[in-house]
């Protein structure tokens, strides 16, 4: 077993965070560090603000036009909260479930453990390859990484992820993985790396599907192994669900002979009758569909249809430690639709890659902090104006700007020495909790006007952390006299 | 009406015009108004910055500050989102529950500044003259906090002289976000430059909004970028009247102080 605890921490060693040096949930710059260099792409930002607005005005009228939807994300966020509080119980369930109807069911601790398991079941099939339905877990342990390092291939299958992978990248965005990338630039990888490609392929989307679909369709056919993510599990009856838009999921799912989810064990919902609130809330606030194309469930083996083993691997890797935050514990509520990231005005400027994380934007501002531990991504809480349009669309209401601000403050309170910036905020704060501090203090700022020498605004060149300000927007010179001053004097107490 | 006037560590501050004009719209309009000289801070800055222990103390000195008052108006949405959203929190979890209980009593009496003329006083119409081609950015905590929807719209087109024109992608963020802007000067930066875009696209004179600290954020890159176009803030087109126009236009509206 690894180190699971980051090194820093105090005599309470806490639960287990998702440990380092494996899988991608830290990225190796700051947020502004990361987000500066992205915010230099111009290519990045016109396919970026296409992409998220074609989505965003695609989610609104779909969801416009459900009456109900208010009470849908009630009853979502209501859901998630009771099954959290019972986790351990709709867990075990779930396995006796998915045991009796002969799966194997593996509990993973972390992403090295999920990564052994999973190398582990592939290799005992002697398949030198395994084909992949997108997945988020599997992103988030690194597991493509894990199975190449054993001499595996690994062929994603999600026209997205295919992208992704055969440009060497990493994924941006939890649904649309490639979203970075426009149809010109799609067709230089597919003409680069696809072997025996078409010479003469063009950008018109529907040609380059065809080229990913011929790509695929040889792998599908002749994989004996595959490897998924899931959506929800229904502990009641062992039901893993899987919803796509391209059918490529269901080849995996279906035609190879063995099987193995990875599944995050927030994924689990009690009953058969969740998912009627779930698959409402999931296809509408995603790709902005009523329903989307394909939705599959299986529930163990099924003698002479499909795969006939079933490994499900249940991942905590940090997801406990999560839980036990009664602030941050509803981070585990988010179903994966990614309509945070559409509407998000940070993500659509920086881009997914500067949080460093496979899950960006908002949901991912404060779901990575907590896998990791505030301090391996402390930067994150911080990537957000707090302007709550986040909030406003989860379907399952997230209060993602509440729990932006209480990761700040566990950041802070981590602190064992005083920072520079700390310290001016005590003092900050004991002026502005006594009048008499906080009139001579206003005074102080007052004197700022004398930098300006008359003129209306500050000058531009002002030392740290005022020229964060200063270097693109000016200051007013602050006034020699303050409006509760001048109102005393004009009308007394 | 009695009406306690809360001005913000900000516009006191920095721009005191805002809370000069605040008060002299409510005079206008009848009202008696108070400036409680104890008042300092909401808190809301060190609650964003992640410092909620300190907050307590600023939490308690606005709760002093104010106690008996009978409504309390501030000209700023987001700190009297604050106010209703996290003083109360701020004094729970330091288990200061007596402090919680006032800061949630007082905030039952805080308005925002348009929630407080249309839903208390009842009256859209304030009897401003404002002559010039005007564009409204709904900050984010009016919008998605306090929800005060078409308020700030129903007051501005009952400004005689107005030209209300419509500010394009107007719900979007402006970048601001408090410490945001010195944190990530570079994302919030590039937020502001499509807001800016905006805003000029409009050829409106003057950009609007409920929030001094937001108008600062977009006045001050508008103000870099010597694009002419000014903010000003609602409180100072509400009470701006045909004798307190200044006839050159200046920046500010002229407001009997």
């Amino acid at each position: 077993m690894t180190a699971t605890v980051p090194p820093k921490a105090p005599t309470f060693l806490g639960l287990p965070t998702a440990p380092r040096g494996v899988g991608h949930l830290r990225g190796d710059q700051s947020f502004p560090d990361a987000a500066r260099g992205a915010l230099r792409d111009g290519q990045l930002r016109a396919n970026l603000g296409h992409a998220t607005s074609t989505i965003r005005g695609k989610r609104a009228r779909v969801v416009a036009e459900v009456p109900d939807w208010e009470q849908l994300r009630a009853a979502g966020k209501a859901l998630k909260a009771a099954t959290m509080a019972r986790l351990d119980e709709h867990l075990e369930e779930l396995e006796r479930q998915v045991t009796a109807r002969g799966g194997v069911v593996h509990w993973a601790r972390d992403a090295n453990e999920a990564n052994e398991i999973v190398t582990r079941l592939v290799l005992a099939t002697g398949a030198p390859e395994v084909v992949k339905v997108k997945s988020m877990a599997t992103q988030e342990i690194g597991l493509n990484e894990a199975l190449e390092a054993a001499g595996l291939d690994v062929f994603e299958t999600d026209l997205a992820e295919l992208i992704v992978q055969l440009g060497e990248d990493q994924p941006s965005h939890i649904l649309v993985p490639a979203i970075h990338k426009n149809r010109a630039e799609i067709r230089e990888i597919f003409a680069r790396t696809i072997p025996g490609v078409d010479p003469g392929l063009t950008d018109d989307p529907r040609r380059l599907a065809m080229a990913a679909r011929q790509h695929l369709r040889e792998r599908f056919l002749r994989a004996r192994v595959a490897v998924s993510g899931a959506n929800f599990a229904v502990a009641e009856t062992g039901t893993l669900t899987v919803v796509e838009s391209e059918g490529n999921g269901r080849m995996c799912l279906t035609l190879p002979e063995t099987l193995i989810t990875v599944m995050g064990i927030e994924k689990v919902v009690p009953t058969w009758r969740d998912l009627e609130v779930f698959l409402q809330l999931l296809p509408r606030s995603s790709t902005g569909e009523r329903m989307n194309p394909y939705t599959s469930t299986w529930a163990g083996v099924t003698p002479g249809d499909g795969p006939q083993e079933f490994h499900l691997v249940l991942l905590d890797n940090g997801r406990t430690a999560v839980l036990a935050d009664e602030v941050g514990r509803e981070a585990l509520h988010c179903i994966r639709c990614s309509a945070c990231l559409n509407v998000c005005p940070v993500y659509e400027r920086t881009g997914g890659h500067s949080y460093g994380s496979v899950y960006p934007g908002p949901i991912g501002a404060i779901l990575s902090p907590q896998l990791t531990g505030v301090e391996d991504n402390a930067s994150l809480p911080y990537a957000s104006s707090l302007c709550g349009a986040c909030f406003e669309v989860c379907p399952v209401a997230i209060d993602i700007p509440s729990i932006l601000v209480h990761l700040r403050a566990e950041h802070v309170e981590a602190q064992e020495k005083p920072t520079a910036e700390g310290l001016a905020f005590t003092a900050l704060a004991r002026a502005m909790s006594n009048p008499r501090l906080w009139h001579l203090a206003q005074r102080a700022a007052g004197l700022g006007r004398l930098l300006s020498r008359g003129r209306p605004t500050l000058p531009n060149a002002l030392p740290p952390p005022v020229s964060g300000w200063t270097r693109s927007r000016d200051l007013p010179t602050p006034p020699a006299r303050t409006f509760v001053q001048q109102w005393t004097e004009e009308h007394g107490r | 009406m009695k009406v306690a006037l809360f001005a913000t560590c900000l516009v006191d501050t920095l721009t005191p015009s805002v809370a000069h004009a605040t008060a002299s719209l409510l005079q206008r309009l009848g009202h008696e108004v108070v400036v409680p000289t104890g008042q300092a801070c909401c808190g809301q800055m060190h609650v964003n910055t992640g410092y909620r222990r300190e907050a307590v103390g600023i939490v308690a000195n606005h709760v002093r500050a104010f106690a008996g008052a009978e409504a309390i108006v501030a000209p700023s949405g987001s700190c009297v989102a604050s106010i209703h959203h996290q003083q109360a929190d701020v004094a729970r979890r330091a288990g200061d529950e007596e402090l919680a209980r006032a800061a949630e009593e007082l905030a039952g009496r805080t308005y925002e500044l348009s929630q407080f003329l249309v839903d208390v006083l009842g009256v859209t119409d304030v009897g401003a003259y404002y002559p010039h081609r005007v564009t409204y950015h709904p900050t984010c905590h009016s919008l998605r906090l306090l929800k005060v929807g078409d308020r700030p719209y129903q007051l501005l087109r009952a400004v005689r002289g107005l030209e209300l024109v419509e500010l394009p992608g107007a719900e979007q963020c402006c970048g601001f976000g408090g410490t945001f802007a010195v944190k990530n000067a570079d994302t919030s930066t590039a937020m502001l430059t499509d807001k800016m875009a905006n805003v000029l696209s409009t050829h409106a004179e003057v950009c609007t909004a409920g929030d001094a600290s937001c108008l600062m954020h977009i006045g001050g890159g508008l103000s870099r970028l010597r694009a002419g176009t000014r903010t000003v803030h609602l409180a100072e087109i509400l009470a701006s009247t045909e004798e307190a126009v200044s006839p050159d236009q200046k920046t500010r509206p002229a407001v009997p102080a």
